[in-house]
């Protein structure tokens, strides 16, 4: 092999990993972890404290991440939608992909424990249902799986403000129940439109357990749900009231969604809220950070 | 149809102008005119959000009509209730009215041009307010020039609006690719208007 080649060969191979990580799911996580930390109105502009909280959440997000890709490569490979993921394919090594994702979430918890004991506690908490009990427990059981994909998807803004507070407030509480309640609208929407894909696979969903209608009615009240529990931590963190009008006409906007996907659903319809969901979210956590700044 | 890199840009910069003006333009009114530009640049903000996801496809929506009309009936009671204080009660019942009337007549099956003329009423009404409200107060030297920019605005969405109502009823104006081609720029140009009058005009 020549120099190149091994070289072009790390490239890819880094660039597959990197794939394993889920970029833009990781991004998002990791940006609700740092509004969760500047909502305490703690010194945010410590740089030395904001780069240890980025660093040790994207570490264990994307270990647990990539533990997540190597136990279901099976089902993955199953998949139209996910089989041309790097674990899927067999292009990296099984045994390698296993390693280096405990050995991510080694270093992301770790760091996390050394910065600050409870914050630790509760990313490792964020890791543990998500690999654990979500992954490698519940999800070829229950379609319930999801709920605690959400627990864990609702820590890292948890996190975020445990770090900044040095304890755990009904602020947190409610910005995490914000996010857990978020999830259903995106994964829902996803088994909605994958259908046939999960049931290859035989991966239980909400849309073949209790059929399309239910799982309408759950991603519309859910996303109501997740709105109510943003404005009520908005209201609790000491939003400004031109903040709340503007996450007030978001919330409206979902809101209007998600009674349309209710009583008039068109797959149009369902693909708006999934991303309208999605940018409420990000909006919402650039409020609650330019709130702070 | 879906929309340009260039149309997305335009359509994100239109719901950035709407939510600065909802979250900061509007500060210091009183609690009506807070509400009704709220709901106004809200509805704005959110429509771009949705042209922006889910294409101009959107805009086909039979809603379209109902949603459209809280725009301008939105602003105009705002307008109203801030500068032509003897015109409150009567606005505001005209503006309730106005948009149940559109809101029934969109809804139920209602036969003949029972639906045409109330839309074509009550955006008329709301449309001329925002319009000439605006000059005439800056012309009489009640506010700043700039706050005309606003009666600009007014126009360049009732511009919009007719494109749109004339396109739906099947006989354009323009090609509904004009149509949408142009959209984006007008929703901008509109929003801009609205938020620089209210800026520098008061």
């Amino acid at each position: 092999m020549t120099a190149q080649s091994k070289i072009e060969n790390r490239k890819s191979k880094i660039g597959a990993y990197w794939s394993l990580t889920k970029p833009s799911q990781s991004g998002l996580l990791l940006a609700t972890g740092l509004a969760g930390y500047m909502s305490a109105r703690c010194p945010v502009f410590n740089i030395s404290t904001i780069l240890q909280l980025s660093a040790s959440l994207f570490f264990a997000i994307a270990g647990s991440t990539i533990l997540n890709m190597w136990w279901d490569r099976d089902i993955d490979a199953k998949m139209g939608r996910t089989q041309k993921r790097a674990t899927a394919k067999g292009l990296l090594n099984d045994k390698e992909i296993l390693i280096v994702g405990a050995v991510v979430s080694i270093v992301g918890v770790g760091w996390a424990f050394a910065m600050d004991a409870l914050y630790g506690l509760i990313v490792f908490a964020g890791w543990f249902f998500d690999v654990i009990v979500y992954s490698v427990w519940l999800k070829r059981r229950t379609c319930w799986s999801i709920v605690w994909g959400g627990i864990s998807g609702a820590m890292p803004i948890l996190a975020g403000r445990v770090l900044g507070l040095g304890f755990i407030d009904w602020v947190g509480l409610m910005l995490a129940l914000g996010v857990l309640l978020w999830i259903p609208t995106h994964t829902l929407t996803f088994s909605m439109k994958f259908q046939k894909d999960y049931a290859d696979a035989g991966v239980p969903t909400f849309p073949s357990t209790y059929g399309l209608d239910v799982t309408r009615l759950a991603i519309a009240l859910s996303s109501v749900l997740a709105a109510a529990a943003m404005i009520a931590a908005a209201i609790g963190i000491g939003m400004d009231w031109g903040f709340l009008r503007l996450l007030g006409v978001l919330s409206a906007g979902l809101f209007a969604l998600a009674a349309a996907m209710t009583f008039k659903p068109t797959e149009r319809v369902n693909f708006g809220l999934f991303k309208y969901a999605s940018v409420y979210m990000l909006a919402a956590m650039i409020l609650v950070v330019l709130e702070v700044i | 149809m879906k929309p340009s890199t260039r149309d997305r840009a335009l359509l994100l910069l239109t719901a950035l102008l709407a939510a600065y003006q909802v979250s900061a333009g509007i500060d210091g009114f009183d609690a009506l005119p807070i509400a009704a530009y709220t709901v106004a640049f809200g509805v704005l903000l959110v429509a771009a959000l949705l042209i922006f996801i889910l294409g101009f496809d959107a805009l086909d929506s039979p809603i379209v009509a109902i949603v459209s009309t809280i725009i301008p009936l939105s602003l105009a009671v705002g307008l109203i209730h801030q500068r032509a204080a003897s015109l409150r009660p009567p606005y505001l019942i005209f503006a309730i009215v106005g948009f149940l009337a559109v809101a029934l007549t969109r809804s139920l099956p209602v036969p003949g041009k029972s639906p045409t003329i109330v839309l074509a009423v009550t955006h008329g009404i709301a449309g001329l307010t925002i319009f000439l409200l605006p000059i005439i107060l800056s012309v009489q030297g009640k506010t700043q020039p700039l706050f005309s920019l606003v009666g600009v605005g007014g126009a360049l969405i009732g511009v919009g609006g007719l494109l749109l109502s004339f396109l739906k009823t099947g006989k354009p104006i323009l090609s509904r690719e004009t149509i949408m081609r142009l959209f984006p720029g007008l929703l901008l140009l509109t929003t801009t208007c609205f938020v620089a009058g209210f800026k520098f005009g008061q």
